[in-house]
């Protein structure tokens, strides 16, 4: 009886933790809002982060993306050979993309890049007293630190996705009209027929969501990082995975508003 | 005795542990207070209730009758303006170079401009010994040169109070004696009220106008130095000599 009293203590607290943690999290994401419109804007910090978040995921962004494109084109045409429905190929690898896997995978991967990253260097900088020295000289952490990360995964995320997207359809174009040998007209007519604006652009409201929840997540827990190199290290593997299980878990239930 | 700070029956507890338990301080004006203790004894957490980084669990604490404790986070920057601070280890914005991080204060509460605020910048570092570093990133730095931009950085806006996490620790003699030799200078030079935290007893008695022994969360002993050098206190003669033998134990 001990032991089950005792087990149900112990998922008690951790749900009482999690639901803890969400709402501070959720109270740092307010105080983003907060500071956001509250001048002077810090637009060389924003700018440093759009670069880092952005420019520098492309080669990331358009390596997952192209690839993923092949192999949708290659995995579907198989299914659909059985119906002589090779022609569908093109606008399943396009809606795929555009509906799901541009924003997912990119989010994903940049969320394993920048959100990994924002952790780690907010993470170091409170464990050395810089975040520290913020508050002493005035200056308020979320407005330098935290403001910046956040307007460069909501307004990065959404680019990269159409990256993402782009190089996917070429790739599954690439693989399904030259590799597989669907002809091209058809190939091409079933995308423009079946994919219309609305799906790219849920895909890239998708995609701003994601940005806000790998940054935001990624800044909490680099800045609430203690205990030297190892609470670095923690925080930022909490980061990446605790972003990448709110994507997904986020995707599910954005999909089913939107679509 | 009146002071421009006051930490009147500070209690400050972490979890189950007792930090600060009923701590009474006047820090005097225009004169360099230097509070030393065991490690771990929670020196550096008094330092952070002056600043504010720490809210006690109970009391006041006073910078010129108004309660630190009480204001909101707009006011209570309106205050840290007039102080200071030297981290331990110096605390320096790693993704900016020396010249960016001596500058932050000036960029960040002046409309200065920025012929202005390269002049301030060199003027600082050259007050404090180091020329032409500008450039460098704080990577690149050795620790002694690194509190002393630290130093610069903390003296930007002309503080009237300055406040130094143990500014010696890990140096070499030499590097000591030019800290504390720089410490005296700045607080004499500008006429600072300085708290200092250290552990190094020859350095307190050289730069220390007053001295305050922090023992068990309380200020046990506070004088001139030549009060505590003939303090009978068991505690404070032990501490001072660095004997092992005494009411105060080794965990």
């Amino acid at each position: 009886m001990n032991r089950i009293s005792a087990a149900a203590d112990e998922l008690g607290r951790s749900i009482m933790a999690g639901v803890e943690e969400m709402g501070k999290i959720l109270l740092l994401f307010l105080s983003v809002v907060a500071w956001m419109f509250r001048p002077p804007l810090k637009a060389r910090n924003i700018l440093k982060q759009m670069e880092f978040v952005g420019v520098k995921s492309i080669f990331v962004v358009v390596l997952t993306g192209s690839f993923t494109g092949m192999v949708m084109a290659l995995q579907s045409y198989h299914g659909f050979h059985m119906f002589s429905a090779e022609s569908l190929v093109g606008s399943t690898v396009a809606l795929g993309m555009t509906r799901e896997l541009g924003p997912v995978l990119t989010a994903l991967m940049v969320t394993a890049r920048a959100g990994s990253a924002m952790a780690a260097e907010l993470g170091t900088m409170r464990v050395t007293e810089q975040i520290d020295a913020l508050y002493v000289m005035a200056a308020n952490p979320v407005k330098h630190l935290i403001v910046p990360r956040v307007i460069a995964g909501v307004l990065m995320l959404p680019l990269l996705t159409v990256v993402s997207d782009f190089v996917g359809i070429i790739g599954g174009y690439f693989v399904g009209v030259h590799l597989l040998h669907i002809n091209e007209g058809v190939f091409l007519k079933n995308i423009t027929r079946m994919v219309d604006l609305n799906d790219l652009y849920n895909g890239l409201i998708k995609a701003a969501c994601f940005g806000l929840i790998l940054s935001v997540i990624g800044c909490y827990k680099g800045f609430n990082a203690s205990g030297g190199a190892e609470g670095v290290g923690k925080a930022t593997t909490e980061a990446v995975v605790f972003s990448s299980i709110t994507i997904l878990i986020s995707d599910y239930f954005l999909t089913a508003i939107m679509f | 005795m009146s002071g421009m700070i006051r930490l009147v029956d500070i209690h400050k507890s972490f979890g189950k542990q007792k930090v600060l338990d009923g701590l009474n301080l006047d820090i005097e004006d225009g004169k360099t207070t230097v509070i030393i203790g065991r490690s771990g004894g929670g020196k550096s957490v008094l330092l952070k209730h002056v600043i504010g980084l720490l809210k006690p669990d109970s009391g006041q604490v006073l910078i010129d009758d108004v309660d630190m404790t009480k204001l909101n986070e707009r006011d209570l920057n309106e205050i840290r303006k007039r102080f200071g601070m030297l981290f331990q280890e110096a605390a320096l914005f790693d993704s900016m170079t020396v010249g960016e991080n001596v500058a932050f204060p000036l960029r960040e509460h002046t409309k200065m401009t920025e012929k202005e605020i390269r002049q301030i910048v060199s003027d600082r570092l050259r007050s404090v010994g180091l020329t032409g570093v500008e450039e460098k990133m704080p990577s690149e730095l050795s620790g002694g040169m690194k509190k002393r931009v630290g130093l610069a950085r903390a003296i930007a806006l002309r503080p009237e109070i300055v406040l130094f996490d143990e500014p010696t620790t890990g140096l070499d003699p030499v590097m000591t004696e030019a800290i504390n030799q720089l410490i005296m200078d700045t607080q004499k030079n500008f006429n600072l009220t300085c708290i200092v935290i250290s552990h190094d007893i020859e350095s307190i008695f050289r730069i220390g106008h007053r001295i305050a022994m922090l023992y068990e969360g309380k200020i046990i002993e506070y004088g001139t130095p030549e009060v505590i050098r003939t303090s009978t206190d068991p505690v404070l003669v032990q501490f001072l000599s660095g004997s092992i033998n005494g009411p105060i134990m080794i965990l």
